[in-house]
C-alpha cells in the first residue's frame, strides 16, 4: 500500500462533505486521514485527505471519482510534487513533580511545547511529520499518555504556485 | 420539512439529501428562497451536460410560501463542473492509426451512443468500415438487429458471434460504454489479444474496469463526428481490408445465432418474444423489467431504432417496467408501447396498472408468467445445487383478475396453437391490456458465461442443444 496527500478544492457549500465522505464509503477507498478548513477565499474549502492505494490505477480511480463531484474545483496529488507535509497533535500526559522535568526535556528534543499544566498532567503541542509524531508518542508511553487528538496530515507544494494554479 | 424543523428527527422527516447521495450525480437542499432560482438553473444544467443524470433538488418547505422578487439567472457558474466536453483530436488520431494496424477490429456500442444522439454517425461509420458491432444491453437498437456485422448483446448472456469476436480481435473500440462486469466477464481474460479503445466522456470510467490503450475522453457529439471524417480523410479501403474479418464473424453469427426449440405443449418464452416481434411495426417502443424475460426480450426482439428498448441496465431494478412503460406513451403518444415483464417484476409495482387504467394509458403488458423469480432460480439451478430458496412463487396471483380489479383489460393465453390468434387480438385491443402468458417454470436464459468465466467459456443452448 502507497500513501499519497491529495489537496481538494471544494465549494465552500452545505453538503460538499457530505459528498465527499460518500463517495469515499461507497467506493471502498482506503482514508488514513481526512481535514478541512477555509483557504484564502472565503468560497473555496481546502479538504486535505491522505489515502492508500494499492497501486496506480486505484490512485487514478480516487482521483477521477472525487473529480467528478460537482463541488469539487481542483485535486492536487502532493505526493506526486514536491511538497511540505505536517500534522498537529495535542498529546494529553500524566505528569507528577517527578516526572515533570523528563517530559519536558523529551518535548524539548522533539521541540514541541507545553501549552497547559494541571497538578496531574500536561498537553503537549507538536507538529511534524507523521513519524516524528509516532516517536514522541512512543517516547511518552512511559509516563503514560491520557489522551491524543491528531489533525491528520496536510500538505502545501514548495515554491511559489498554488495548487489552484497548478 | 419547514425549516425550523430540519434535524429534529420531525414527522415524515428524512434526510433526503444523505439518501440520494449515492444514487445521483448532485443533489442540493434549498432552505432560503433566494437560492431556488441558481440551484434550478444549475440542476438542469448539470442533469443534461456531460454524463447526463439526476439531480435531486431538496425544498424546504416554507420555501415554497415565501416571496421573492424573481430573477432566473441566463448563465451557470459552477467552478468545478465545465460541461463542455471537447476533448484532445490528437487522441482521435491515434485511434485512426491504431486501426491502420488492424486484422480484426469490433465495436463495441453501448448506451452512451444513444444518450449523445450519435446513432446516425455512428452507423455510418459501420457502413463505411465494416467493422463488426458488438452492443451491452443498453446499446440495442442504434444498430439495427437483423443488420449484416451486427452481432447483437456480448457479455454474459451475449449470442455466440459477439463473444467470440470480441475474444478474437485484435483492436475493441468501445464506444460509450463501461465495460460493465456482466459484459466482460473474467476481466483478466477479456479480448486478450486486442488493445482497447474507449470513447468516453466520464474520465473515471477509462481504466475503471479495463485498462484502454487508446482512451478519447469527451462527449460523443464531439468526437464521433471527428471520428468519421479522419476515417474518411484518411484514404484506407477499410471495407477491403476488413472484409475477410466481416465474413468470418458473419459466418459464425449464421452458424450459432440465437435460437429455441418449441413444441405443441406449452408456450416457450423466446417464441413468444419473437412472436410479438413479428406482429408490431419498427416505431414500437419495447420496455422491459429484469430478470429472465428482460434477456430473452434482448436477444429476441428485433431492436431497429434507437430509444425503442427501454430497460433498466447496470442497475437492473426491477419494478422499472410499468411506471417506465407509462412514461414512454406519455412521451410518445403515437407509439405502440409493449411492455415486456415477468410475474416477479411486475409485483414490485403493480399499483401503476391503475395509473394506467385511471388516465387511459394505451401500454400492453405482456407477462412472461413463469411462476418463478426466473434468473434466481436459473443460477440456484445452475450454481447452487437446485436449492430454490424463496424463488418459488407459489402461483396462486391471478394477474388478469388483479388487471381487471385495476381497471385494466385483460386476458390469458395458455397454448402455443392459440398463441398467435390470441396476441394479435390482444394487441390491438385499444386502451391498456394485460396478456398473461403462462410459460414453463424451467427454462434458462442461454448462452450463458458463468459469473467469473471467461468470454469464449459459454453454455449454449437453443435450437442445437
Amino acid at each position: 500500500m502507497k500513501k499519497y496527500i491529495l489537496a481538494v478544492l471544494v465549494d465552500n457549500k452545505p453538503g460538499v462533505l457530505t459528498h465527499v465522505s460518500g463517495l469515499i464509503s461507497r467506493r471502498a477507498f482506503n482514508i488514513e486521514s481526512i481535514s478541512a478548513g477555509y483557504t484564502e477565499d472565503e468560497d473555496v474549502t481546502r479538504i486535505n485527505i491522505e489515502v492508500s492505494v494499492e497501486d496506480d490505477r486505484e490512485l487514478e480511480q480516487v482521483v477521477n471519482q472525487l473529480g467528478k463531484l460537482i463541488d469539487v474545483i481542483k485535486i492536487v496529488n502532493l505526493g506526486l510534487v514536491d511538497s511540505i507535509v505536517r500534522e498537529l497533535v495535542l498529546l494529553k500526559v500524566r505528569a507528577t513533580k517527578g516526572s515533570l522535568a523528563d517530559i519536558r526535556n523529551i518535548v524539548d528534543i522533539f521541540r514541541g511545547n507545553i501549552v497547559d499544566v494541571s497538578p496531574e498532567n500536561v498537553v503537549i503541542e507538536l507538529t511534524g511529520s507523521q513519524s516524528k509524531i509516532n516517536a514522541i508518542c512512543e517516547m511518552l508511553e512511559d509516563f503514560e499518555i491520557i489522551e491524543i487528538a491528531r489533525t491528520g496530515a496536510i500538505a502545501l507544494s514548495r515554491g511559489p504556485i498554488p495548487i489552484k494554479n497548478m | 420539512m419547514t425549516n425550523p424543523l430540519i434535524g429534529k428527527d420531525s414527522f415524515q422527516e428524512a434526510d433526503i439529501v444523505g439518501i440520494t447521495t449515492p444514487i445521483t450525480k448532485h443533489n442540493y437542499l434549498v432552505k432560503r428562497a433566494s437560492e431556488l432560482p441558481r440551484v434550478i438553473k444549475e440542476a438542469f444544467f448539470i442533469a443534461r451536460t456531460g454524463r447526463p443524470g439526476p439531480v435531486v433538488i431538496d425544498i424546504a418547505k416554507d420555501v415554497f410560501t415565501t416571496v421573492l422578487d424573481y430573477e432566473y439567472p441566463q448563465k451557470v457558474k459552477l467552478r468545478g463542473y465545465k460541461g463542455d466536453f471537447t476533448g484532445d483530436e490528437g487522441q482521435i488520431r491515434d485511434v485512426v492509426e491504431a486501426l491502420g494496424e488492424a486484422k480484426r477490429p469490433v465495436f463495441f456500442i453501448g448506451g452512451g451512443v444513444t444518450l449523445s444522439n450519435q446513432t446516425e454517425v455512428m452507423r455510418e461509420i459501420v457502413k463505411n468500415t465494416g467493422i463488426p458491432v458488438v452492443s451491452s444491453l443498453m446499446g440495442l437498437g442504434c444498430i439495427p438487429a437483423k443488420q449484416e456485422g451486427f452481432l447483437g448483446m456480448v457479455g454474459m448472456h451475449g449470442s455466440y458471434a459477439a463473444n467470440m469476436a470480441v475474444q478474437k480481435s485484435d483492436l475493441l473500440i468501445g464506444i460509450g460504454v463501461r465495460f460493465d462486469d456482466r459484459v466482460t466477464g473474467k476481466i483478466d481474460a477479456f479480448a486478450p489479444n486486442a488493445k482497447v479503445v474507449h470513447f468516453e466522456v466520464d474520465k473515471a470510467e477509462i481504466n475503471k474496469n479495463v485498462f484502454s490503450h487508446y482512451p478519447v475522453i469527451g462527449d460523443l457529439r464531439w468526437s464521433l463526428p471527428i471520428f468519421n471524417e479522419q476515417l474518411q480523410g484518411s484514404g484506407e479501403d477499410y471495407l477491403d481490408r476488413f472484409a475477410k474479418w466481416h465474413k468470418q464473424v458473419v459466418d459464425m453469427d449464421r452458424e450459432c445465432p440465437f435460437s429455441y426449440k418449441t413444441n405443441d405443449k406449452v408456450i416457450m418464452p423466446q417464441q413468444l418474444i419473437d412472436t410479438v416481434s413479428g406482429m408490431v411495426d419498427e416505431n414500437t417502443i419495447v420496455v422491459t423489467d429484469v430478470g429472465q424475460h428482460q434477456m430473452w426480450a434482448a436477444q429476441f426482439f428485433n431492436s431497429r431504432n434507437p430509444r425503442q428498448f427501454i430497460t433498466s441496465g447496470g442497475l437492473g431494478t426491477m419494478g422499472y417496467g410499468l411506471p417506465a412503460a407509462l412514461g414512454a406513451k406519455l412521451g410518445c403518444p403515437d407509439k405502440r408501447v409493449v411492455l415486456f415483464t415477468g410475474d416477479g417484476s411486475v409485483m414490485m409495482n403493480c399499483q401503476e396498472m391503475s395509473t394506467a387504467a385511471d388516465n387511459n394509458i394505451d401500454i400492453k403488458v405482456v407477462l412472461l408468467h413463469n411462476r418463478v423469480l426466473g434468473m434466481v432460480t436459473q443460477w440456484q439451478r445452475m450454481f447452487y445445487g437446485k436449492r430454490y430458496s424463496q424463488t418459488l412463487l407459489g402461483g396462486k396471483t391471478d394477474y388478469v383478475k388483479l388487471a381487471q380489479a385495476m381497471g385494466m383489460e385483460a386476458c390469458r393465453i395458455e397454448k402455443p396453437q392459440e398463441l398467435k390468434a390470441s396476441l394479435e387480438k390482444a394487441l390491438n385491443v385499444k386502451g391498456p391490456m394485460l396478456i398473461d402468458v403462462m410459460l414453463p417454470a424451467n427454462e434458462d436464459v442461454l448462452p450463458m458465461v458463468a459469473p467469473g468465466a471467461q468470454l469464449d467459456n459459454m453454455v449454449l443452448g437453443g435450437a442445437e442443444a
